[in-house]
């Protein structure tokens, strides 16, 4: 693009047209005072405090709004540029509160800052001030209105980035203010980045209110423990020992300047009373306190007790992929050491047959940042805004700048993004439903598709279909095809990956699936998998996370998670997990441990101990603890590696997390990107499973209830997000049962069963229910992609 | 001519009696010597002395938590833990001052956007345990209700300079 010359308070500088002044200005290292801009929204050019002096224009002009022009000459700090800014600020402080000290915006606020270059020593303003009432935008927002200044950050945001306009400007002139519409309240799952926006204390984090102020806060940049975005968070610690906040950091390569509300205010977890501090044992039936020493041995005599009676392959372990590529690592270790080979972090799959075939690690299949560039995307069984609230919002972008998005779902869920085509089907529906994409791409196209695909396609693919695979096809690699959690927990996993790989391979788009928790891709890396080990060594085959709680093993080492919540089929895996000798869970969270663990070792959480995450595009980022364990709590990695000794394995001498870090692989990223792969050693044999012409359920997970963490974080679980647990149906499957909106159904799968609330949703395919998984009152069913029984309660 | 005037001087003792005159006239004068602590000097309105903490005339505590004292103490003698009390407003849980590390330099006071923290006339104060001269929230609030009426008065006197 042409390049335009322009000078800046005397500073040449070339700039592309169509960009404003600001950015020249930007780019020159000249700061422009300004509330409403901002580089990630709109312009709207309102507060007026960006005006600066244009040569030949006779009045002061909105830098973030004026276009550059050719031999543009701008003075920003020109004795009428200051006068204009000057008079602009005082309009704005007439009605703004001196309530700084009590703002909690007080120390990291724009206006304030702004003020002390701008602002005068007194006010001129002798008559009535505004004031407007508070509006309770939900748990996770505190408002003080009458410090607004109407920049409309907060609601372009949520336009324009979250998808949803939750807040509006109401009234007119003196009587503006930000409303929420309907008085409902803020309930988008990113809505926590309006706080960030917020250029004064209008819109403050509410569970952060008041605690402190910014300058007593020590930051420490880490890594989200949540999605497998790795989004780079700060957190803020008080010190010498609290987290108060966490705010992210930016990079435009994965989370931008923006933030998950999961990520966020999880932290709250962190203080949670059900935090396990103490090491203890159950003797007798009785849980008792013990020292550190006591309770590694236990766990030994507990381990090689079972290793006299029935070898290694009589323990079974459950390791979480939110746990560090180090802690990861070490346990694998010390447990292929003992002759354990039933390693696994996949608890909620439940089809493995991929496992012999996998050539590398499965990853994104593409770079994060590379989603904002899509022209269109085929994302099969997600709930995307929960599952990856981030890249949902990149994917918003992308669509609304004309990327055609197409789902393979089981309802039409509100993505709040234009979405071009959803094929809707059943889970069991869903293969059939990959198989019309790809029928269709062979129509367009003329390549015969592989022989083992051809049961599955068929001669007259839906309008959808055709929509999909013609906007693949016409993306030219700019296109992507997704595997979401949905699909991964399906019982034929294996055939949704294979027909979604070959989808990518004839249409040339990326092929890949998104990873749920924090470290996905680095614990299949670190070898917590029953087929192979660290970075794709070989190992003996042992069994995979169903196996394991099929063919109950003597003893149990579970670690960061809650198998009634964590699993599949919590019922199969509580039942395995009792019957055990010894079960040891490494946690910490208390949870409901104490009915199925016999020790119980509590571990530092994220903020507490070092580690290395590696996100679902390969990124391997590390990060440091910023607060010391609370109480007895310790890093994992030193419990594993203190273990291999008591155990007197070799190579557990580390003394340093470094160590662990370098004997993985001295060079770490170079080793990751070299171990993703999503290709197959050879086509999986295909399977669909028949629908019994029973209710089959769609297990999604609710993003508040995916990892320990957020489970028990107050004002997360406050959300409306959180509390929604009901049961979708479709409304003739509803009248049929004589049910209506909102009233209880029972579910019934295996022998348990639960009474909850019905939403109705005629978008849901006929057959299925959508039952969500990971919340405690589910505890009691049984598979997420099984089939239930559905009764009127 | 010296040695004659030197002379002159030692046999007449001048000197001496000119000193026992001094000593004479300061004998017979008014005493200035304060007999502390039954007598003491006037003090500034401006002293620096033991902390209080105020309190509104309806009984309410004028402090709103803002740590400005505590991000101005030279001497980090200042601690404040705070959250949002029952009623929505910004409070203290905490306010410590360590009397051992405070230098009295008066900035806390000058700091505080509410005249909430401010330091009195008090100055004969002890600790006779350990812990006695950490001034917790309570201590100073009791300070700050005992001598209001001076407090108040001292704020007023200075107000014109301010």
């Amino acid at each position: 693009m042409a390049l335009l010359n322009l000078e800046i308070d005397g500073k040449p500088t070339q700039i592309e047209a169509g960009r404003t002044v600001m950015d020249a200005a930007k780019q020159l290292g000249i700061k422009i005072p300004h509330f409403c801009y901002h580089r990630k929204l709109s312009i709207a050019a309102n507060c007026r405090m960006c005006l600066v002096q244009v040569e030949k224009a006779p009045k002061p002009l909105p830098a973030c709004a004026t276009p550059v022009t050719e031999g543009m000459k701008v003075h920003t700090h020109s004795p009428l540029a200051v006068e204009a800014q000057k008079a602009v600020m005082e309009f704005l402080l007439i009605n703004h509160p001196l309530d700084c000290p009590i703002c909690d915006q007080g120390g990291e606020c724009e206006l304030q800052d702004i003020s002390v270059g701008y602002g005068g020593g007194a006010s001129r303003y002798q008559e009535a001030k505004r004031v407007v009432s508070n509006k309770d935008l939900g748990p996770l927002i505190s408002t003080d209105m009458t410090r607004c200044i109407l920049c409309t950050r907060c609601v372009r945001y949520g336009q324009e980035i979250a998808g949803i306009m939750e807040l509006g400007v109401g009234g007119r002139g003196e009587h503006s203010e930000i409303l929420a519409f309907m008085d409902l309240t803020v309930d988008s799952e990113v809505s926590g980045n309006a706080i960030d926006l917020c250029p004064v204390g209008a819109l403050t984090s509410k569970p952060f209110r008041f605690a402190a102020r910014s300058w007593e806060l020590t930051r420490f940049p880490s890594v989200s423990p949540h999605d497998g975005l790795g989004t780079q968070i700060e957190v803020q610690v008080k010190m010498p020992n609290d987290v108060v906040r966490v705010l992210p950091r930016k990079n435009d390569d994965i989370n931008e300047c923006w933030l998950s509300d999961r990520d966020r205010f999880s932290y709250q977890a962190l203080h949670s009373a059900d935090r396990l501090l103490h090491p203890q044992v159950k003797r007798d039936g009785q849980w008792t306190q013990v020292t550190w020493a006591e309770a590694l041995q236990c766990v030994v005599d507990g381990l090689e007790k079972v290793r006299h009676d029935s070898g290694g392959e009589g323990i079974g372990a459950l390791l979480s992929p939110h746990q560090t590529l180090e802690e990861l690592y070490l346990a694998q270790k010390l447990l292929r050491e003992l002759g354990c080979h039933n390693i696994d972090h996949r608890t909620r799959q439940v089809d493995f047959s991929l496992d012999a075939l996998q050539q590398g690690t499965p990853w994104l299949g593409m770079a994060i940042a590379h989603w904002s560039d899509l022209r269109a995307v085929l994302v099969i069984g997600s709930v995307l805004r929960q599952e990856q609230p981030l890249l949902a919002v990149r994917l918003r972008r992308a669509a609304r700048s004309g990327a055609q998005v197409h789902r393979v779902a089981a309802r039409n869920e509100d993505w709040a993004m234009p979405v071009a085509a959803t094929l809707l089907g059943k889970p069991s529906e869903w293969p059939a439903l990959l198989g019309e994409i790809l029928s269709a791409v062979a129509q367009q196209t003329g390549i015969p598709l592989p022989e083992d695909l051809l049961p599955l396609t068929t001669t007259t693919p839906s309008p959808e279909a055709l929509a999909c695979a013609s906007n693949l096809l016409t993306a030219q690699g700019k296109s992507a095809v997704v595997l979401g959690q949905l699909a991964q927990q399906h019982p034929d996993y294996a055939t949704l990956y294979r027909l979604a790989q070959v989808l990518g391979e004839v249409t040339g788009a990326s092929f890949g699936q998104l990873a749920l928790a924090a470290n996905t891709v680095g614990a299949a890396l670190a070898g917590a998998l029953p087929q192979r080990g660290a970075f794709h060594t070989h190992a003996q085959t042992g069994l995979d996370a169903q196996a394991q709680w099929r063919q109950p093993r003597q003893a149990y080492v579970v670690m960061g998670l809650e198998p009634s919540l964590d699993c599949a089929d919590p019922t199969l895996a509580l039942k395995a997990l009792r019957q055990a000798e010894t079960v040891v869970a490494l946690s910490a969270f208390k949870g409901d441990a104490e009915q199925w663990a016999t020790i119980m070792l509590p571990i530092a959480p994220f903020t507490e101990s070092a580690g290395t995450f590696v996100s679902m595009e390969g990124r391997v980022q590390s990060f440091n603890g910023v607060v010391s364990p609370q109480g007895e709590a310790r890093p994992a990695w030193k419990i594993w590696r203190v273990l291999g000794n008591l155990l007197d394995c070799p190579g557990f001498a580390q003394e340093t997390l470094e160590e662990v870090r370098t004997e993985i692989s001295p060079d770490l990223p170079l080793v990751c990107r070299e171990a993703l792969s999503n290709q197959l050693s050879q086509a999986p044999v295909l399977k669909v499973r028949a629908s019994l012409g029973t209710v089959e359920r769609v297990g999604e997970l609710p993003g508040y209830h995916a990892d320990p963490l957020v489970r028990r974080a107050p004002a997360l679980q406050e959300t409306a997000l959180a509390g929604d647990i009901r049961v979708i149906l479709h409304p003739a499957q509803a009248a049929s049962l004589g049910l209506r909106e909102g009233q209880s159904v029972r579910v019934r799968q295996g022998e348990g069963s639960v009474v909850l609330p019905v939403t109705l949703d005629e978008t849901l395919a006929e057959g299925c229910a959508v039952v969500p998984i990971a919340h405690p009152l589910c505890a009691s069913l049984g598979e997420a992609m099984g089939m239930v029984v559905l009764e009127g309660a | 001519m010296a040695d004659l005037k030197s002379f002159v001087k030692n046999w007449t003792l001048s000197e001496l009696l000119k000193g026992m005159s001094i000593t004479g006239r300061h004998f017979f004068a008014p005493k200035i010597t304060v007999q502390y602590p039954e007598e003491k000097t006037p003090m500034s309105p401006r002293f620096r002395g033991l902390h209080a903490l105020r309190r509104y005339p309806n009984g309410e505590e004028r402090c709103i938590a803002c740590k400005l004292c505590e991000a101005v103490c030279p001497a980090m003698a200042i601690t404040i833990e705070s959250e949002q009390r029952e009623d929505g407003s910004r409070r203290t849980t905490r306010y410590d001052i360590d009397l051992t590390k405070c230098i009295f330099c008066g900035f806390c006071e000058e700091s505080c956007p509410v005249d909430s923290i401010v330091e009195t006339r008090i100055f004969e104060y002890h600790g006779e345990q350990r812990g006695d001269l950490l001034m917790t929230k309570e201590k100073l609030l009791a300070v700050g209700d005992r001598y209001e009426a001076q407090i108040a008065a001292d704020r007023a006197e200075d107000a014109p300079y301010r």
